[in-house]
């Protein structure tokens, strides 16, 4: 389970570090290059976007990767392809992220399937709340997959422990509103929501939106269990190479 | 949210978590004025001595002996201030933002007619206002740019995706879940997750509502059958609210653009390469391909062009409780130019969409039988399209000269 798995390695590391790539940008070729370079870094876990034409959640750097996947031809097919490539060649634990429309019209029990099939552990859908989501989840829970769920700071304590109920794995706990990308303030006000996601949930926390420095990592040690580098890495990546990701990824903890 | 909006298998509310709290809160305001007398009441008393309500029914009698078949009426919709049916959906909005005290809109808007809407309303009402807007939607509908700006309003061409409406739409989303708190997004159609279908469309259930008192006044009688252009679907939904449970036949009509096979159209109930999808927050009909990209949608009125339709239309659709139909870019031109020369009311290109088909349908009707076409909105806008598409030479040569003058 993931959730376990997640533990056992947190009692070895004072955080873990999960980053995401968008499948097929700039390139296929390169995503998988980008996929070894934070596997070899240390990363604990990895989620794999595959593109969608409408990422609402995300802020401009990770929309136009998401285009320009799409651009060069990136189908559902061959972000499959990729995730199987890249969960049989490295072990950590691999998610998929997208929205709920590739899900949909892919089928979401076929979709579920698939991910089992090709050693994918969960799936991160950020337009799929629970009131949606019955099929979604009698489908990752028939092929044992964790779905995973947001809490935000607009979430009421009411709500976190609904969402609970549902989710597995673990929580991604956004940092802050808005969307992917843009700069987040460590601050004071970011502790006392995330002590309340910690009491709504034992499910270990994930943060993310604006994670982008040792400094924001050091600050999330002791509050979250990992760390989610997303935007960060896809600019390094488009401005230093693979070289940059890689001391980035060093750097972080 | 307890309500999640759904006609039969469409609609929903398929929203990033940041936002669930916010459509709690809006729909609970929503269910709130719903329940309030007085709110309606504020709501007529502003649509009649700020917009143009109730706007005329106009008996098209030159058209009518045309065709020689059922008596063609039209709805006035473009006597509304702003032109359009538009300013229906907004002031409604408008009052509902100031029971929530939030200070500032946002938009998304394709022909801008809904930008300029929401522009004026903002102006009215004091608040701030950010319109967005496809960059290709800013070219062809410049005009409305202009008085956007002019109300006061900040309008953020979109540079992203198709660069048309629906681009504009995950725009306006981007800047909500960052600025929710005292942001209100003033959606222009009955699209979105819930309860904007429902709430949009009770805004301009007006149209049909008085469509149906007039014509029962003037007639005696009901119309055979009523027509709607449909982009998102709001005019539409407005006109066929009023006779729903009539035996009248609901006629909506998108637009087909280049054809229905040439890939060039933004016809999702009647084309074959529409499908069930969910985006935007909402499951409807889309133009998608089979991965569930959506695929770039055209059409010669700017407020037709968009991948998704209402929610509540696809579920009409589905229980044959309305029919569909397409109007090509050049059948649109036809029926403008016809109206035009005929009963002297300029319709939008949009709303042209209606006329094409109620035309095609009127000459197979009796006489005794009546029919009523929309015109959501009035055409001036669309100066520099319908120009271009008659190749106006006089047009041109005033336009050259203009030019010439900023140049010089």
């Amino acid at each position: 389970m993931l959730k376990t798995y997640l533990k056992e390695q947190k009692r070895k590391k004072d955080i873990l570090l999960m980053t995401h790539i968008v499948i097929g940008y700039p390139d296929f070729e390169q995503s998988l290059n980008i996929v070894e370079t934070m596997v070899n870094a240390g990363v604990d876990m990895m989620e794999l976007q595959i593109p969608f034409s409408e990422p609402i959640a995300d802020g401009p750097v990770i929309l136009k990767a998401n285009q320009k996947a799409l651009e060069n031809g990136a189908s559902v097919r061959e972000c499959i392809e990729f995730a199987k490539q890249v969960s049989s060649r490295f072990d950590i634990p691999i998610l998929f992220m997208t929205y709920y429309n590739i899900l949909f019209k892919y089928g979401i029990e076929r979709f579920a399937r698939v991910m089992a099939e090709n050693g994918l552990k969960g799936a991160i859908v950020p337009d799929l709340p629970p009131e949606e989501s019955a099929d979604y989840l009698k489908a990752m829970s028939d092929y044992n997959l964790a779905p995973i769920f947001i809490y935000a700071p607009t979430t009421s304590e009411q709500r976190m422990k609904y969402i609970n109920e549902f989710a597995q794995g673990f929580i991604y706990c956004v940092a802050r509103k808005g969307v992917t990308g843009a700069e987040t303030s460590f601050a004071s006000q970011l502790e006392s929501y995330l002590s309340r996601c910690r009491e709504a949930t034992d499910l270990p926390l994930a943060v993310g939106f604006g994670v982008k420095s040792k400094k924001d990592v050091d600050y999330l040690k002791g509050k979250a269990d990992i760390a989610v580098i997303g935007s960060q890495t896809i600019r390094l990546a488009d401005q230093q190479g693979m070289a940059g990701v890689e001391d980035f990824i060093r750097g972080l903890r | 949210m307890d309500n999640r909006g759904y006609y039969s298998q469409f609609g929903g509310a398929f929203l990033p978590e940041i936002l669930a709290a916010t459509f709690d809160e809006l729909e609970k305001m929503f269910e709130d004025v719903k329940n309030d007398p007085g709110f309606w009441q504020a709501y007529e008393e502003i649509m009649s001595s700020y917009s143009c309500r109730p706007t005329p029914l106009t008996f098209a009698g030159n058209l009518t002996d045309h065709f020689g078949g059922a008596k063609i009426y039209i709805k006035r919709e473009d006597l509304n201030h702003t032109g359009a049916h538009k300013a229906n959906n907004v002031m409604g909005q408008g009052l509902l933002v100031q029971r929530m005290g939030k200070k500032r809109v946002i938009a998304e808007t394709g022909a801008g007619q809904h930008g300029v809407a929401t522009a004026t309303m903002a102006a009215r009402f004091g608040f701030d206002c950010t319109i967005y807007m496809g960059e290709v939607d800013v070219e062809r509908q410049r005009p409305n740019v202009f008085w956007m700006e002019r109300l006061g309003a900040a309008v953020c061409p979109v540079k992203d995706g198709t660069r048309i409406l629906k681009d504009a739409i995950n725009e306006a989303f981007r800047d909500w879940v960052s600025n929710m708190d005292t942001t209100h997004y003033v959606l222009g159609t009955a699209c979105g997750p819930s309860p904007f279908p429902e709430m949009v469309t009770y805004f301009q259930s007006v149209i049909g509502t008085e469509a149906r008192a007039q014509i029962l006044k003037v007639e005696g009688q009901l119309p055979a059958r009523v027509y709607a252009c449909v982009g998102g679907g709001s005019n539409a939904m407005g006109l066929f609210s009023g006779f729903l449970d009539d035996p009248v036949e609901l006629v909506g009509v998108e637009a087909g653009g280049k054809g229905l096979n040439s890939g060039k159209h933004a016809s999702r109930l009647c084309a074959e390469d529409a499908s069930i999808g969910v985006a935007q927050g909402y499951k409807t009909y889309f133009l998608q391909n089979s991965d569930g990209q959506m695929r770039e949608t055209h059409s010669i009125a700017a407020g037709l062009d968009y991948v998704g339709v209402s929610p509540i239309l696809s579920d009409l659709k589905e229980s044959g409780k309305a029919r569909f139909e397409a109007a090509t870019d050049t059948e649109v031109v036809e029926a403008l130019s016809l109206t035009i020369q005929k009963e002297g009311v300029i319709p939008a290109l949009e709303s042209a969409h209606a006329f094409v088909q109620a035309f095609k349908e009127a000459p197979q009707l009796s006489k005794d039988d009546i029919i009523i076409i929309n015109q959501s909105g009035r055409g001036d806008k669309d100066i520099f399209t319908v120009a271009d598409a008659f190749d106006d030479p006089g047009w041109k040569a005033f336009i050259t000269r203009k030019a010439k003058q900023y140049n010089a």
